[in-house]
Formats: C-alpha cells, sequence, structure tokens
C-alpha cells in the first residue's frame, strides 16, 4: 500500500476515534464515504488510473474502505452502549423508596373460627343449619324442656321484645333454637352444626350482651355419649392442631340434655400463662349432652327410635383461646389496630386438608 | 353451697384426703368452685416465747426469744400479750403474710434484728382479732404446722346444678360421694320428739295447691340464748353469722339437710294460723327490715292480724324470735316450687329458704324437718315440746321406673355389669327390685329430677363416671356432603372477596340507638327491646351502616380517619322470627389511601362503594354486566351521589355516598360512602346441580377495531344510557362500549355535557371494509342519539 493511503487510513482512524457522538461519527462517515466523501472520491479517480496500476490500487482502496467500515461500526457499537450507560445514569431511581400503599383486608376472628368449626364438622358429615335471631318462647325455651317459672331460665338473662298479642318474642340465648326448627323440618338421621349470634342481658369483662355459638346436633337410631365423647375429642384436638389435648366430660345439668356434661379440656397456667395441651390442669370450654326425650318429643320425633347428641360451644371463647385474644369486649370495637392484628388475611381459608391456621 | 371437712364427715365416714374429695365432687357433678385447705398457712408453725424482754430502744416492743422446734430467733414483736413461756404462731422470713399479700422479710426494728414474726389472727386471715398475737394452748407441740394443730378445717364450695336440690344439704352431698366409693354414709335415725300437750296455735291450709304440708310445733319455755361454741364455729365455718339458739338451728337445718324452717315467737301471734294468698295492700316487714307490699299469687303464713311471714321465703320481724322469747311455734312446710320462684323473683328475695324451696324440697322431710328441729331447740334452749299439728298432707312421692339394663349401654355408651347398677342406684337412696327383664326403680323422697328410664341411665353413668365411657369417633360415610348450602358459600365468597378489596371486616352489635336506627328508617315500637342493657343499645337495627359509621367515628377519634370496614349480618325490619335480612354492609371513610410520594390520596366516594357492591354481587353468584343502575337509593344515602343495582325489579343493593346530615346527626365527618347488599336477594342458579362447565372458548381470528365517539348530552343524560344505546346499534358486531373521558365546561354550553365513549367492532367471519365500519359508527350515532338526544361533538 502506499504511503498516501496508509497516512489516509490512519488520519480517518483518527477521525472515527475522535467521533464522540454518534452524529459526529456520521459526519465523518458522510465525509469519507459519502457521495462526496474523500474515499468516494478516490475511488471514483481509479478510472483514470493505468490498468495495470488500477487494479493494484483498487485493492488496495477497498482494503481501506473495508477497514474503515470496521472502524465506524466498532466505534459506533461503542457509541451507542456510552448513550445508554448514560441514560441508566439518568434513570437512576431511590428503591428505598415505599411501594404504592396496598390495601389490605382482614378476616374477623368470628368468621375465620367458624369457618374452621365447618371444616372440622363437615369432614365428620355435618352441615351447617341456621335460625332467626328474633325467637319465640317455645323455640327458646318451652321446645327446649325450659318450662316458664323453670329456675334455668332465669340462668338465661334474656333480652324481650314488646308484648305482642301471640306472646312476647326474644332475643335467642342460646343457638339451641336451631335444633327444635331442624327437627321440625327434617328426618333423622340428623347431622348439624348451627352457628351464629346469641344475646344475654348481661356486660362485664367477661360477657357481652351479644355474642356467638355453635350449636350441634346428632339424632339417628344409635348415636350413643360416647360418640359425643369422640366427637368433641376429635374437635378440640383437631381445632387447637394439637394431638394430645386431654379432654374430659364432667356430669352437669341442662333441662334439653340427659346426661348432661360439660367438657374440660387440658391446660397449664404455669406463670400465668394459659397453654392448651396436657399441663395437669382443666379449662371448661362447653356445654354437651344426650338430648333429652322431652325435646325430641317437641320436635316430633320419637324418642323411643330414636336419640342423638347435642352440644353449645361460645365461638369467640374457643377464639381467645386457640389465638390469644386477651379480652372478649374487643372483638366487638371495630378498632382498625385490633382488627389488623386478631383478623386473617383473606386467602387463609381454612380446609382440614390443607390446614385450619398458619 | 359451703360445707367443711368436718361438716361433711358429720354424714360421711371416710379417710379420702381433700384433693381427692374434691376430684370426686367434681366428676360427679358437684362442680368444686374452691376449695379453701389454708394452703396458705403452711410454713407458719408453733413457736414456744422461751423469754420476752423489754426492747432497749421502744417502750412499746418486746424482744422475744422463741423456740421454733430446735431452731432459736430472735422476734421483736409488739403486741400486748407477747409474754415470757407463751405458745404462739411464728412466720419466719420469706413467707406471705395472707392479709396483706407480703413476703415477710429479715429487718431490725428499732435497731434489734427480727428474724420473723408473730402473728395476730387478722395476719393470717383468720378473723378480725388484731388486739394482739394468737395464744395457743400450753400444750401445743413446738414446730407443728399450725393449719393442723389449729385444727383448720378445709371448706368446700361447690356449685349445685338446678335439678339437684338434694345437695343443697349436706347430707345430700355425702350420700353421692358415698355412692362414688369414697365412704360411708352414716345413718341418721329420726326419733320424735315427745309431746306433751296440744298446740295452742293451730294451722288451717287454705291452698292445699301452694301449700300441702304444714307441720307445726309449739314449744314453750325455752331460753333463745347465745348458741353453743359447736354450733357457732359450724356457722361461722361458712361464713354464716350465728345470731341466736333458735335462728342458728334453722340455718343449720337449711344447709345440713336443705330443709328450711321457720321459728315464730308465738306469743307475737294473734290467734290460729292460715296458710292462704295475700291480699292486694297487705304488707309483710321482713326480717331482712325491708317492707314488702304482698299481692295475690304469693303465699302468706297468716294469723288474725295479717301476714307474718311469705310462705318459704322470709319471715317477718313482727312475729319473730328475740332474747325475750319464751314460747314458740315451729314451722316446717311443704310449699309449691313455681309460687316460690315467682314470689321470689318479683319482691327481689334471694334467700336460702326461697333457693331450696324454688328447687324442690324433700317432702319427707316436713315431718323429719320439724323432729330434728324440736329435738335440737328443747337439748340448746329447754322448754317443752306440744304434739305435732300437721295440716295437709305429705304428697304421695313413690313411684317406680322400670329400668331396661341395655339402655344404660344403648344411650350411655358404657358397657355397666346390672349388679352394679343395682348399687349404684341404692346408694343413691331408690328401692331396686328385679322385674321382669328389667329393674324396677323408686326412687327415695329427696329426688324429685328422677322420673323417666333415661333419668336412670344419667345417674349410673355419672356414678359409675363419665371417664369411663370409651370415646369413639363417629361413624363416617364414605365421602361427606358439601357442609354448606350455596347461599352460605356465596356469603363466604363475598365476605372474602370484600376483604381482599382491602376492607376490615368487623362484627357489631345487632342493636344500636333507637335515635340512630330512625335515621335508617328503624326504631319502630316492635324492635326495640323491652330491657336493653343500656339506653344506647335499645334498638334492633334496621342497618348495619348505622354501627359502621359509627365505627368509623370511633376510629377517627383515634386519630385513624381513614378506614374500610365491612359486616356481614341480619338486619331487623319487624319484631317476629324471620323477619330479618342477611346483608353485606361496607363503608369507606376519609381518603383512599395514606399520603403517599407518587400515589396522592383523593377522598372516597360514591364510585369506591359502587364498585365494592359490585365486587360483593360477583362473588354472591350476580353477573354484574346484567345490572341495572339507577339513581333511586334510600333517603339516608346523598340523593346526588347514589344509587341502588337491581336486576329486573329486584333490588339487590344500595350504594353511594352518605347523606351529610345523617353524618352530622352522628357526629360523624365524612367523607363517607358505604353500600348495603342484599345477600338473600340474589337469585338461585335454575338447578343448583347444573354443570360446572363453561361454554366452550371461541377466540375469535380477526383483530378488532375500535371507534371513539365524543358526544354531547344533556347533564341529565346517563351514562349507561348512551352505552347501551350504542351497544345497541350492533349486537353482533359490537363486542364492548366504554365511557372514557367525561366532562362539562363553558365549551360544551351550559346544562350539556361532553361523554365520550370508545366503541370495539368484533369481527367473526372476516375482515370489515372501511365501508363497513363507517356504516356501524353511523348507526352508533343514530341510535344515541335517538335514545338520549346527544349528538355527536362537530
Amino acid at each position: 500500500m502506499h504511503d498516501d493511503l496508509k497516512d489516509l487510513l490512519s488520519s480517518l482512524a483518527e477521525e472515527v476515534a475522535a467521533a464522540d457522538s454518534v452524529s459526529a461519527l456520521e459526519a465523518v462517515r458522510v465525509e469519507t464515504l459519502g457521495k462526496k466523501g474523500r474515499l468516494t472520491g478516490l475511488l471514483k479517480q481509479l478510472g483514470a488510473l493505468p490498468a495495470e496500476e488500477r487494479s493494484e490500487r483498487g485493492a488496495a482502496l477497498n482494503a481501506v474502505k473495508q477497514t474503515l467500515g470496521e472502524l465506524l461500526e466498532a466505534r459506533a457499537a461503542t457509541l451507542r452502549d456510552a448513550e445508554i450507560d448514560a441514560r441508566l445514569a439518568r434513570e437512576r431511581i431511590d428503591v428505598t423508596l415505599p411501594i404504592r400503599p396496598e390495601a389490605e383486608g382482614r378476616i374477623h376472628p368470628i368468621s375465620q373460627t367458624m369457618d374452621e368449626i365447618v371444616a372440622i364438622f363437615g369432614q365428620m358429615g355435618f352441615s351447617v343449619a341456621e335460625g332467626p335471631d328474633i325467637e319465640d318462647d317455645f323455640h327458646n325455651f318451652t321446645a327446649l324442656n325450659i318450662p316458664p317459672e323453670h329456675p334455668a331460665r332465669q340462668m338465661h338473662d334474656t333480652f324481650y321484645l314488646p308484648e305482642r298479642p301471640e306472646g312476647r318474642n326474644l332475643l335467642r340465648t342460646h343457638t339451641s333454637p336451631v335444633q327444635i326448627r331442624t327437627m321440625s323440618t327434617r328426618q333423622p338421621p340428623i347431622r348439624i352444626i348451627a352457628p351464629g349470634r346469641t344475646y344475654r342481658c348481661d356486660s362485664d369483662m367477661t360477657h357481652t350482651p351479644m355474642f356467638h355459638q355453635v350449636e350441634a346436633l346428632v339424632v339417628d337410631r344409635s348415636t350413643h355419649f360416647g360418640h359425643l365423647k369422640g366427637a368433641i375429642t376429635e374437635f378440640v384436638r383437631a381445632y387447637f392442631e394439637l394431638d394430645d389435648v386431654p379432654v374430659r366430660l364432667r356430669p352437669s345439668f341442662f333441662p334439653f340434655t340427659e346426661p348432661s356434661a360439660e367438657v374440660d379440656i387440658g391446660c397449664s397456667r404455669k406463670g400465668g400463662e394459659l397453654k392448651i395441651g396436657s399441663g395437669g390442669d382443666w379449662l371448661e370450654i362447653m356445654g354437651c349432652g344426650m338430648v333429652h326425650p322431652n325435646v325430641l318429643r317437641a320436635s316430633g320425633i320419637d324418642p323411643d327410635v330414636y336419640q342423638g347428641f347435642a352440644f353449645g360451644m361460645g365461638i369467640e371463647r374457643i377464639a381467645m383461646l386457640k389465638y390469644g385474644i386477651p379480652d372478649l369486649r374487643t372483638f366487638y370495637d371495630s378498632d382498625l389496630r385490633w382488627l389488623r392484628h386478631y383478623g386473617f388475611v383473606p386467602l387463609d381459608v381454612p380446609t382440614t386438608t390443607g390446614g385450619l391456621a398458619r | 353451697m359451703k360445707f367443711t371437712l368436718s361438716w361433711l364427715k358429720q354424714h360421711l365416714d371416710t379417710d379420702a384426703p381433700v384433693r381427692v374429695i374434691g376430684e370426686t365432687l367434681t366428676m360427679i357433678g358437684l362442680e368444686v368452685e374452691s376449695i379453701d385447705d389454708f394452703q396458705a398457712l403452711r410454713g407458719f408453725v408453733v413457736a414456744h416465747v422461751v423469754e420476752a424482754v423489754q426492747h432497749p430502744d421502744a417502750d412499746r416492743l418486746r424482744v422475744c426469744t422463741v423456740d421454733a422446734g430446735g431452731e432459736i430467733l430472735k422476734v421483736v414483736c409488739g403486741a400486748p400479750n407477747a409474754r415470757t413461756g407463751m405458745k404462739a404462731v411464728l412466720a419466719r422470713p420469706g413467707l406471705t403474710i395472707p392479709a396483706t399479700g407480703d413476703v415477710l422479710k429479715k429487718g431490725a426494728i428499732r435497731g434489734v434484728e427480727s428474724q420473723g414474726m408473730l402473728c395476730s389472727a387478722r395476719e393470717l386471715g383468720l378473723g378480725q382479732d388484731h388486739d394482739g398475737i394468737i395464744e395457743l394452748a400450753a400444750d401445743t407441740p413446738v414446730g407443728e404446722p399450725i393449719p393442723e394443730v389449729m385444727g383448720l378445717d378445709p371448706v368446700f364450695d361447690i356449685s349445685i346444678t338446678p335439678n339437684r336440690a338434694d345437695c343443697l344439704g349436706v347430707r345430700g352431698v355425702a350420700r353421692d360421694l358415698a355412692a362414688a366409693g369414697l365412704g360411708t354414709l352414716k345413718p341418721m335415725p329420726v326419733e320424735p320428739a315427745p309431746g306433751g300437750y296440744d298446740s295452742p296455735v293451730s294451722v288451717v291450709l287454705e291452698r292445699p295447691d301452694a301449700c300441702p304440708l304444714f307441720v307445726g310445733r309449739h314449744i314453750r319455755g325455752v331460753v333463745n340464748r347465745e348458741s353453743p361454741d359447736w354450733l357457732k364455729a359450724r356457722l361461722a365455718s361458712i361464713g354464716l353469722r350465728p345470731i341466736s339458739a333458735l335462728v342458728d338451728i334453722t340455718n343449720l337445718l337449711s344447709i345440713d339437710l336443705a330443709r328450711p324452717l321457720h321459728v315464730f315467737d308465738a306469743d307475737r301471734l294473734t290467734g290460729g294460723i292460715r296458710v292462704r294468698m295475700a291480699q292486694e295492700g297487705e304488707t309483710l316487714a321482713a326480717l331482712n327490715d325491708r317492707t314488702y307490699a304482698l299481692s295475690g299469687e304469693m303465699i302468706v303464713i297468716a294469723d288474725e292480724a295479717g301476714p307474718q311471714a311469705l310462705g318459704g321465703v322470709i319471715g317477718g320481724t313482727p312475729t319473730g324470735c328475740t332474747g325475750t322469747t319464751v314460747n314458740v311455734f315451729l314451722e316446717s312446710a311443704l310449699f309449691d316450687p313455681l309460687r316460690i320462684a315467682a314470689t321470689g323473683r318479683l319482691l327481689g328475695i334471694d334467700s336460702d329458704a326461697r333457693y331450696r324451696f324454688e328447687r324442690g324440697v324433700d317432702p319427707a322431710s316436713a315431718r323429719t324437718g320439724a323432729e330434728i328441729a324440736t329435738r335440737l331447740i328443747l337439748e340448746l334452749c329447754g322448754g317443752e315440746a306440744s304434739r305435732l299439728v300437721v295440716a295437709g298432707a305429705e304428697p304421695d312421692w313413690r313411684r317406680s321406673i322400670p329400668l331396661r339394663p341395655a339402655r344404660v349401654g344403648q344411650l350411655g355408651g358404657v358397657d355397666v355389669p346390672v349388679g352394679t347398677m343395682a348399687r349404684i342406684l341404692s346408694n343413691l337412696g331408690c328401692e331396686v327390685t328385679d322385674g321382669d327383664g328389667a329393674l324396677s326403680v323408686s326412687p327415695p323422697s329427696w329426688r324429685g329430677d328422677l322420673n323417666a328410664e333415661h333419668d336412670l341411665v344419667e345417674e349410673v353413668i355419672r356414678i359409675h363416671g363419665f371417664d369411663k365411657v370409651p370415646a369413639v369417633p363417629l361413624p363416617r360415610g364414605p365421602m361427606p356432603p358439601v357442609a354448606l348450602t350455596l347461599a352460605q358459600r356465596r356469603r363466604n365468597w363475598a365476605r372474602r372477596v370484600l376483604a381482599a378489596r382491602g376492607m376490615m371486616e368487623t362484627v357489631t352489635w345487632s342493636f344500636m340507638p333507637s335515635a340512630q336506627a330512625r335515621l335508617f328508617d328503624g326504631g319502630g315500637a316492635d324492635l326495640l327491646l323491652a330491657n336493653p342493657i343500656s339506653a344506647d343499645l335499645d334498638a334492633m337495627r334496621p342497618s348495619i351502616l348505622p354501627n359502621l359509621i359509627a365505627a368509623a367515628g370511633r376510629n377517627a377519634a383515634h386519630d385513624m380517619p381513614d378506614c374500610a370496614l365491612f359486616e356481614i349480618g341480619p338486619q331487623f325490619h319487624g319484631g317476629a322470627p324471620g323477619e330479618q335480612k342477611l346483608v353485606a354492609a361496607g363503608l369507606r371513610a376519609g381518603v383512599t389511601g395514606p399520603r403517599h410520594w407518587d400515589l396522592k390520596p383523593r377522598p372516597v366516594d360514591a364510585f369506591d362503594a359502587k364498585a365494592d357492591a359490585m365486587a360483593a354481587l360477583s362473588a354472591a353468584g350476580v353477573a354484574v354486566d346484567r345490572l341495572q343502575v339507577a339513581a333511586d337509593a334510600p333517603r339516608w344515602y346523598h340523593p346526588g351521589r347514589s344509587g341502588a343495582l337491581r336486576l329486573g325489579p329486584t333490588v339487590l343493593a344500595w350504594f353511594g355516598e352518605i347523606h351529610p346530615k345523617v353524618a352530622r346527626d352522628m357526629d360523624v365527618r365524612g367523607p363517607l360512602a358505604g353500600f348495603e347488599v342484599f345477600l338473600e336477594a340474589v337469585p338461585e342458579p335454575k338447578s343448583v346441580s347444573a354443570s360446572k362447565a363453561r361454554p366452550l372458548l371461541r377466540v375469535p381470528s380477526f383483530h378488532p377495531v375500535t371507534r371513539d365517539f365524543a358526544f354531547i348530552a344533556d347533564v341529565r343524560v346517563d351514562a349507561e344510557a348512551v352505552v347501551k344505546a350504542a351497544r345497541g346499534a350492533d349486537r353482533k358486531l359490537i363486542a364492548d362500549v366504554r365511557v372514557f373521558d367525561v366532562f362539562e365546561g363553558a365549551n360544551v354550553g351550559e346544562g350539556r355535557k361532553s361523554l365520550a365513549v370508545t366503541v370495539t367492532l368484533q369481527p367473526t367471519e372476516r375482515a370489515l371494509t372501511d365501508a363497513e365500519i363507517e356504516a356501524i359508527a353511523a348507526r352508533v350515532v343514530d341510535a344515541v342519539g335517538k335514545a338520549t338526544g346527544a349528538l355527536l361533538r362537530g
């Protein structure tokens, strides 16, 4: 290659290297390889050369052109990268800033606990029945073997509605009227649970005028006291998610069951902290018993053929025990801090196959 | 029901420790509330005061050298009776003093080290005596624990269920324990007290239904002195105050044998006794120092001067016994439990007598109680007894109940040998004979609660032991049915969808202040509680919203003005069972979120509430694109910013901003936007068992085309009317119509608005030509114009 071309190539290479932007590089390209570019000009002059020189000069020029092209492309790539690098620097954000707020709701512990109870008893073949909050005397008391003037009525602290010609209605004091409504409309075999609101005219540290219960009722030809014990034991262990909770039934009295029992579960109170499990102490959680023949009779079921059990349990109470909620009254405060803290995320749907609680 | 161990042992021969007695009581249904066995006094010991000398620096203090059983201690004591040679109660440092709850520390008193404390009765919680330290008998052994040497008697407090009237006496408790194998019931033969003359007081029963039997006895020449120590101690041990021998004897029989009695001062009675119903206007000055106005449903023991006692409830002061009483008339009667309960409730009297009579007193105890009480009166007060006066007759309580042994296993789920059944029942006082394939069981007079076979089954397994019943899992079918109905599942879906939208589920009272209920068309007379827990919870709620509004107000008062709450529960429109609706109600208050560097919060509005309502309805199974929206929500919503969601004529929901006057009347600051979804109004699917299969998905093979239209319409034209008309322009090709811009302003003219929609055409068979698209566009403009008067913006 002639020295003039060597010089040309090195000066072009310097110009390419000196181009500090895509546009400056383009200017170099136009000035050299454009229609009026220097290299284009030299190529145009080839025709004027003698044939013997022409081929040699042509090859040399083409080599310069190709090298220049490669230099331009390499420089362009460098400049494009630099441009992105510059953009990246410009686009830097403070990733420590907080995310956009996302509203996150909660399920109330009462609803969640009811869903847990349904999941467990659903496995045992129970279905969910419901009844009205406002009840009549018959369903709340008389049909449940609590005649007027019975001392047990005084245990109930009933809320009454105004006198009507057909009698005074009341707010149900327990979910047991659903037993009557179920048995009056369905034939055995019956296996239902009935969760719902209940009311008693009582308000202090451990009582609220409204609370929730779940009732269970089984009626068929053969369910006996041992089945009651079995069902409750299975429930307690499944609900508290502990295999070894001791369960004991202790004789008691309810007008609508006989035999009647109160159910205690094992716990420990060491150091003032209540812990469910085998700890040598007992904690009462519900009342239960075999359905009283008078109750079956009041619902049109023959007690000589059918028998079964029933129990009623406070939902807030077992929610407090499982989830360590200290104060019953706070369940009804609608305090956002409480709801967020003790509530459950909406996707935590309790199932017995997938687990009841995280 | 309280009694002490030694009292129990009057009836029960047993060596069982206190703990075992307590556990057994609980496991046979006599639930122990507490046992005070003076555990707090373990550690306190008998000390001999070897020497008591004057404190060098204090006139009133003595320095005692005490021997606590081999250990010699120096104790500073301020009691006036501390002296050399006495036996006292010593507390060493580290013990907790029961009266104060303080732990005793070693310390120096006026420069002299004290290594313990000599205690007064009050300090030990054994009485009020604080004049000096306890002085024990001289022969009390040194170093022995105090509970033993002082003979402190463990006190049981048990709760008796309403069916066990017999256990309202210590003997009944003892009998149950004996039946449960914890000893033997001691016999209690009742010898009639000899009567030497005819009672000058006669008894006439006017109402055998209310008082079937009255056993009376005149006793003359008594001295109503202080009771002897054993009787005073026994009453005091369970917290009863001894009064006088005559009164203490009646209290003793009430607690011991569940037999209430009354003793009249016979000299203050006028003429004979009539047991009759009270008459309106009569009064009784009762022994509790209150005077009661009586009414015709109350049974009274009257003389010729009028009522002198409320039968079975309380006695009267004018004829009560005093220290000067000489001649008495003893009453041991039977009363109708229902009348006693009603009388006690009407007058608000809770007496031991009422408590026992309303649960049922042993009918045979009218006579035996009179005999036992007579003997005690003669023994403690002297005097001479008349012959018994018996009016009426003992009701026939004898009955025979067959018990088929197989029923115990069938109902109770436990195998109990027939012999065991018979033994248990006879230990409880029943007469048991073998019948034809069944036991024939005659309950005793004191077990009025045993009336049928299932009562006996309960007794057998109660005494046999509930803990012996094996727990058997409920038999399961091959696969359990779905536990919830469709409506219940829909409710749960709505609940979780609302929570997933950021709302907090809450639970509020079913009742509320009637003044607030009236703001929501409630508070009617048939929904007011007759006995509300408080004046501000007196009306059944006609809507859940006011409770949520009040809750938002409470949260705002705690500096949490922005909240989203919802509740799913009942609201009430009538006072009869079933006059309630299941509603999902929600409320958003304040702004949409916290202040944020990127997202500006905005005040909540009707569209937030509308979105919540539609989400809940969608979760509950409603095809929300078929809902009709109209601006006619009830009056507690903002009239211009609220609406109803309907399917045909059925209202499924209301939504909107809360009326500012309602917010003002409830004293809560806005903005507030709420909704009420009527879950039970959501139509059921035609068939619950319908196939779950979805319709086949057909993905169109041609690109959709969109065209925008800006209409100028009267401001009153509903957006939904425009959208509907546009959609109707070509039902086959128009797949979607969406409002993307709405504005009012001077440039569109007074009373007019601009409403821009984008219409999506979805060709299904072939691509559309420009001419076809133009033709549809023209039909859209035409249809919207016809339906709403809106014109395409020029």
